[in-house]
């Protein structure tokens, strides 16, 4: 069994001003998950480290922390691959508040989950005597987004909150995908322009760490894709995100290429002055040092092909 | 050694000179590029938005022209890599869909796609086909004493199953590229977040914000300039440098290269060939 120094985040905000950590060393039994790995510092070493847990099998979520610098739960990780140097390095997750040592304050998070009505909005005129049923098919649609056990992991390492504590968030956008998707909802379209308002879901990056850090199915960056998907299908198009994707319709679907100086005022709107007026600084920038896109828009060479793709989507959108 | 050269958008657009610095780079290298002048937009992510079905389709469609050449697909944007890996291997994992995928593109346009084609980064290229070994051996300006901040841009690491790289976690291929150049690698948070250029026209402040951070970070590690493999990073680190100074109190001065400009340096290009003046923060002529 090799000892392994557990570096652990320590923040008491009667006693510390600020957090510092604590070296502890333990010595790793074959198979021994990170969650136990604490227990045991807690129960034969030291009381006062504090952290979440309960179910000890990856169901409750209380678990996760961030661990070498990312998101997991520590009861579904083995201990032994997570050493880098004799070190395993522990912090609590990121983008919230501590409360102590690794606990740390999820209020904010749950707040973005209620911002979405995580509740089935059904049509009250349809009043069916028994359940209101689906089929496998159209459970499946929402299956993945079901399994999310509200961790936080993924909230923890969204690179889009850390710059903006107003943006919604990965899970809330997981669990709004859950309910645009479900067919016994009767307000997708409500839904849809309520995500797509500012730091709703179009604030997201695309960065891809929710999904990584996820621990279930939920992978919330893929069911960001189908929400906008959703939002580009029924129209919900009076935003900037909308437009854009509608800006990369346009040209991509012409031309085969993207057009880099429509793009941008597609995005903003024609008309918006002030929006159009904060692109110029940027234009005539790149426009001296001769970095701007070509004014007259290249195309590919036989760009029949590409037309041909769109416009028989074109017409399965008409259907 | 010959390769497919995917282009994507910008290198035809606001970053031609990831282009002059590709050619740079692979003339001396003595790696032929057949230009895929065919080839249609990757999608970046956004297509796939409004229909994955047809982003998919666009992209088999340029994975067939690739085997029609026979050669092996270079890409130089790690959005149009992640982009083609995911697509590659959503369809590879999912039989029916890339039987649909593959019955729209024979009725719209005779073509089809196979599965054969291997794509791959300019870097991994570097790595894993050309060698570190002889890459050094074709330097003739060692770029001594250059401390460089590798920026990897989240499409080249996230989400980990379309990943090719061997830690996604925490990858060194870009170091090892930047240390065989001669040059010293400098570690910090940043190199793995999000520039944040997706939401440049959603939430411009967020996304300057987070490219702030990242040249903050490299800059208080001591960078003398960045450099990445994905011109979108690029874009918003470099194009908007000014407005990203106008919201802090100190001026950052950080030049962002493209990794085959760096390449192309040591291989003995010169700053004009990789067009070093159309970048809008231009690094100090000392260092090039
Ligand atoms: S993909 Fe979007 S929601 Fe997920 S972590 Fe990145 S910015 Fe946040
Ligand atoms: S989406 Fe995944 S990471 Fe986020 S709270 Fe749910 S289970 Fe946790
Ligand atoms: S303790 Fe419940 S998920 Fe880890």
């Amino acid at each position: 069994m090799s000892t392994v120094t557990f570096r652990i985040f320590r923040f008491d905000p009667e006693r510390d001003a600020t957090g510092r950590y604590q070296d502890y060393q333990l010595a790793l039994e074959p198979g021994i998950t990170l969650l136990n790995c604490l227990n045991k510092i807690k129960w034969e070493q030291d009381a006062t480290l504090t952290f979440r847990m309960s179910c000890g099998s990856a169901i409750c979520g209380s678990c996760a922390m961030r661990v070498n610098g990312h998101s997991l739960l520590a009861c579904k990780t083995q201990a032994s691959p997570l050493v880098k140097d004799g070190v395993i390095q522990i912090d609590p997750l990121g983008n919230a508040n501590i409360i102590r040592d690794l606990a740390v304050d999820l209020e904010p998070f749950w707040a973005s989950i209620r911002k979405v009505k995580p509740w089935l909005m059904p049509d009250s005129a349809d009043n069916p005597e028994k359940e209101r049923l689906q089929t496998p098919e159209q459970y499946l649609k929402i299956d993945n987004s079901t399994t999310c056990i509200m961790c936080a992991a993924c909230w923890s390492d969204c690179n889009a909150l850390e710059v903006n504590k107003k943006f919604v968030g990965p899970a809330a956008l997981a669990k709004a995908q859950r309910f645009i998707h479900d067919t016994r909802d009767a307000k997708r379209v409500e839904r849809l322009e309520e995500i797509s308002e500012a730091n709703g879901v179009w604030n997201c990056t695309h960065c891809g760490e929710c999904s990584t850090r996820c621990p279930t199915e939920a992978k919330p960056l893929g069911r960001i894709e189908e929400i906008r998907e959703a939002a580009m299908a029924a129209g919900v198009h009076d935003n900037n995100g909308a437009r854009h994707v509608l800006g990369f319709r346009e040209t991509v679907g012409k031309r085969g290429l993207l057009d880099e100086n429509y793009v941008p005022v597609r995005s903003v709107g024609f008309f918006n002055i002030p929006a159009l007026l904060d692109l110029l600084p940027v234009g005539i920038r790149m426009f001296i040092r001769r970095k701007n896109p070509p004014v007259i828009p290249h195309s590919i060479e036989k760009v029949e092909e590409v037309r041909k793709i769109f416009s028989r989507f074109e017409e399965l959108r008409k259907e | 050694m010959k390769y497919a050269l995917y282009t994507g958008c910008v290198a035809k657009g606001a970053g031609r000179e990831l282009l002059a610095g590709t050619y740079a780079a692979c003339s001396r290298l003595g790696i032929d590029l057949v230009e895929m002048t065919d080839a249609a937009c990757c999608g970046a992510g956004v297509i796939s938005e409004d229909n994955h079905f047809v982003a998919d389709a666009l992209n088999a469609r340029t994975y067939s022209l690739a085997e029609q050449m026979g050669l092996p697909i270079m890409n130089i944007c790690t959005t149009c890599q992640g982009v083609h890996r995911k697509c590659q291997i959503n369809l590879a994992n999912n039989p029916a869909h890339m039987a649909e995928v593959n019955k729209v593109l024979k009725e719209e346009t005779g073509r089809e796609y196979k599965g054969t084609v291997k794509i791959r980064h300019f870097y991994e290229v570097l790595l894993e086909e050309y060698g570190l070994e002889k890459l050094k051996s074709k330097i003739v300006k060692p770029l001594t004493g250059m401390k460089v901040a590798a920026f990897y841009g989240c499409y080249a690491m996230r989400p980990h199953e379309y990943s090719d790289l061997a830690n996604p976690d925490d990858p060194d291929e870009l170091e090892k590229i930047i240390t065989a150049l001669g040059a010293t690698p400098v570690r910090y948070d940043e190199r793995l977040k999000c520039c944040g250029f997706p939401i440049l026209m959603m939430n411009k402040s967020d996304s300057l914000q987070l490219s702030a951070n990242a040249l903050t970070g490299a800059k208080k590690a001591g960078a003398d300039l960045m450099v990445t493999p994905c011109p979108l990073c690029h874009l918003n680190m470099d194009a908007y440098q000014p407005e990203i100074e106008g919201r802090m109190d100190e001026k950052l001065r950080m030049p962002v290269l493209h990794i085959p400009q760096l390449v192309a340096l040591a291989l003995g290009a010169t700053p004009a060939e990789i067009r070093l003046q159309t970048h809008i923060v231009r690094p100090k002529k000392e260092l090039v």
